[in-house]
């Protein structure tokens, strides 16, 4: 059994174990820390950097970094909202993100978190990125303009020899996730339905599911992301 | 030649332009209604998945997006094999028919009150600073609460039926994605004064009461403003009655005769074209086989009481007798008695939100149903300004290839013209300086129709205004600017 040690998140004292990342330990004891390449069960990619903290000084991802006795962690200055705000704005501005037309609208990790950071305009220029809409697979409809590359749906969805549908085509700012044209064609509707779920933005779409759960009903319409951690820890401080 | 030009169109719901040129002799000569925005939605709809259509191209308008909405969502359901508006379960026909007889009230309500009666209550050449809804509430308490009141139920019915007052997401393709629940029902019926269904019928009944004594005391303007004769298209049921969600296709000519025999509205394109001008963004539909020159005709709350054989709820028959009665039964083509005809609709509608709160259908059943998917799917609706039409293509990968809408302002962009044209002419020739008063008579002849000239949503208070008057050297003679 891993040794219990004890940590300072903003200055305040939170005990947990030698084995957790960062971002477990935060979750375990309350503490919000936004995430949205991270997938539990899966390999950190720590490819979206929204989950940057203040470790003693030094900026590092939260979903990758172990934590260490007596670590100091700031998760909540000036600063650290300021550059997820940064990172944010990036993502809406180098992607075409039409929130009103999207069916994941109110499940949207990204707007989610727009919405928990007050994001009213962006400051860096729209790019308005010529992105295509991969329609020809028979369950899916990839939305290229949605997708933020956060590799979810390469890590989580697999068939049963561990092979994965998705796959990073290109380099660079012509990076984008493609399904595997061959293996795509196994894609069951279960795993459509899983992929459009790991999704964190309405990049995979399967077809014909569009807006059946009906406004005040979607995830984030119920309660604002991070909502149900920080429920968690105020249940735990109270017991 | 002078041009005058009025630019926005205030109290209008968009933005429009007015140009009126004058001779030498100050004789008005040429007047136009131009639509100066491009908005784009029919091309930016092409690639996108069949199903984003109702949610997305509802973005067009932030006064009446449930008609875009229920307008694509019927095309919709001809795609997924859900049949032309009488194949949808009883629950959800009724609850995107409450969904959309919500809109007609609220909207409605908003264009009476908010926009156009300042002109009634006033005089078109009153001080504009009093001229509007705030001097409405100011001198008339009573009327701007009861409009403003009117119009929250309404609203307060798309949010039951689509989740939100502006841009919800209630029908989908085949169906609805929500019944209501009893306690929303009986929020709607029997709610705290004035926000039940006994008060809104009330509440509609005296604005018609309202309407016609003022009619009584100012027959010159209500009966021969703007007023000329012309041809009327709409929906009405199968039987001839007024019905807003669904039907076929009607037009009389100006007599009264059948000149659009009821047909069905997925053959719209046999019978109606659309001419383009260079000086407008707005198409002008003409029906086909009576050629561009003849082929025009008027929509919206008039046209409807000229194509409708009788409103299947008992107040607003009883209105609509008295309504025809006055015209002895024939077309009515007086321009201002667009403002009667609403608030006609308005009852109605009141009427079926009550008789549809009433069916046990809106709290329970199915909610989708599909059948054979099609390459082609047609919607049309009765949108509080006219008939409104969503014409879609899709590819057997769901994506939209082609969009076609012709939103009702479309087919009264001719009678806009005409009615703008009459009333420069009779209210400016052979003035040599032209008053406020003057230019916003030419824009009550537009507020009749009531015209979403595009997107409502761009707009937030007072929105300015710039008159000039240009010599025949091109001189600016007169200019007024409200900022």
């Amino acid at each position: 059994m891993a040794d219990r040690i004890s940590i300072y998140i903003d200055k305040k004292e939170y005990f947990t174990t030698e084995d957790k990342t960062i971002l477990e330990a935060a979750q375990e004891n309350g503490v919000y820390i936004p995430t949205l390449c991270h997938l539990p069960e899966t390999e950190s990619s720590t490819s979206c950097r929204i989950c940057t903290v203040m470790v003693n000084g030094r900026p590092l991802t939260a979903c990758s970094t172990p934590v260490g006795e007596g670590m100091e962690i700031d998760n909540s200055t000036t600063q650290i909202t300021e550059w997820r705000k940064s990172v944010l704005e990036i993502m809406f501005t180098e992607g075409n993100h039409f929130c009103p037309s999207c069916e994941k609208s109110g499940n949207c990790r990204l707007q989610a978190l727009a919405y928990r950071y007050q994001i009213m305009a962006p400051q860096f220029p729209y790019q308005f990125n010529e992105r295509e809409i991969d329609a020809t697979n028979d369950k899916i409809i990839q939305d290229h303009n949605r997708c933020i590359i956060c590799k979810r749906c390469v890590r989580a969805i697999k068939d049963e020899h561990g092979r994965s549908f998705f796959a990073f085509i290109d380099r660079g700012h012509k990076l984008r996730v493609r399904l595997d044209r061959k293996l795509g064609k196994e894609l069951t509707d279960e795993l459509a339905e899983a992929a459009m779920e790991v999704c964190p933005v309405g990049s995979i779409l399967v077809r014909e599911k569009g807006f059946e759960t009906p406004i005040g009903q979607r995830k984030y319409d119920l309660e604002r992301i991070g909502a149900d951690i920080e429920q968690n820890g105020q249940m735990k401080n109270h017991e | 030649m002078k041009k005058i030009t009025i630019e926005p169109v205030t109290r209008v719901e968009g933005h429009g332009k007015v140009t009126i040129h004058m001779n030498a002799l100050n004789e008005v000569v040429q007047s136009r209604l131009h639509i100066v925005e491009f908005r784009g939605f029919e091309r930016f709809v092409q690639g996108r998945p069949f199903w984003e259509a109702p949610v997305l191209v509802q973005r067009l308008c932030g006064i009446c997006p449930v008609s875009h909405h229920l307008a694509a969502a019927k095309a919709m359901d001809v795609i997924v094999g859900a049949g032309t508006g009488e194949g949808l379960t009883p629950t959800a026909e009724k609850m995107r028919r409450l969904m959309h007889y919500g809109q007609m009230f609220q909207s409605h309500s908003l264009h009476f009150f908010h926009l156009a009666s300042p002109d009634l209550l006033f005089g078109i050449e009153a001080d504009p600073n009093i001229r509007n809804i705030i001097g409405v509430a100011m001198e008339h308490r009573d009327l701007a609460i009861q409009g403003i009141n009117m119009r929250k139920y309404g609203q307060e019915i798309i949010q039951a039926t689509a989740g939100k007052k502006v841009h919800g997401t209630g029908a989908i393709p085949g169906g609805i994605n929500k019944r209501l629940t009893p306690e929303t029902v009986e929020h709607f019926m029997n709610g705290p004064e004035p926000q039940n269904i006994s008060k809104m019928i009330e509440w509609s009944l005296g604005a018609l009461n309202f309407f016609k004594d003022y009619h009584k005391k100012n027959r010159d303007l209500i009966d021969n403003f703007a007023s000329y004769p012309s041809s009327s298209m709409s929906l009405v049921r199968k039987d001839g009655a007024l019905d807003l969600y669904h039907g076929v296709l009607r037009a009389v000519d100006e007599n009264g005769e059948k000149i659009l025999h009821d047909i069905d509205y997925q053959e719209y394109a046999e019978y109606i074209g659309e001419e383009v001008k260079s000086w407008s963004y707005m198409k002008f539909p003409f029906l086909k086989h009576m050629g561009k020159e003849k082929g025009w005709y008027r929509v919206g709350p008039l046209a409807r009481m000229n194509t409708a054989d009788f409103i299947p709820t008992p107040l607003a028959q009883k209105e609509f007798e008295e309504f025809k009665a006055y015209t002895n039964g024939k077309p009515n083509g007086m321009t201002m008695h667009n403002h009667w005809a609403r608030l006609i609709e308005i009852l109605h509608s009141a009427e079926v939100m009550k008789e549809l709160l009433e069916s046990p259908e809106i709290t329970e059943g199915e909610l989708v149903v599909k059948g054979d998917r099609q390459e082609t799917g047609i919607g049309m609706i009765e949108a509080p300004r006219g008939t409104l039409i969503h014409h879609y293509d899709v590819n057997e990968q769901d994506q939209i290839t082609m969009a076609n809408l012709i939103v009702s302002t479309t087919h009264n962009n001719k009678p806009m013209n005409k009615a703008v044209d009459m009333i420069a002419r009779e209210y400016m020739t052979g003035r040599a300086v032209i008053s406020e008063g003057m230019t916003n008579a030419v824009e009550v002849g537009i507020r009749a129709y009531d015209p979403c000239l595009s997107c409502a949503t761009h707009a937030m208070g007072q929105m300015p205004l710039d008159i000039q008057i240009i010599g025949p050297d091109g001189d600016i003679l007169d200019r007024k600017v409200r900022d």
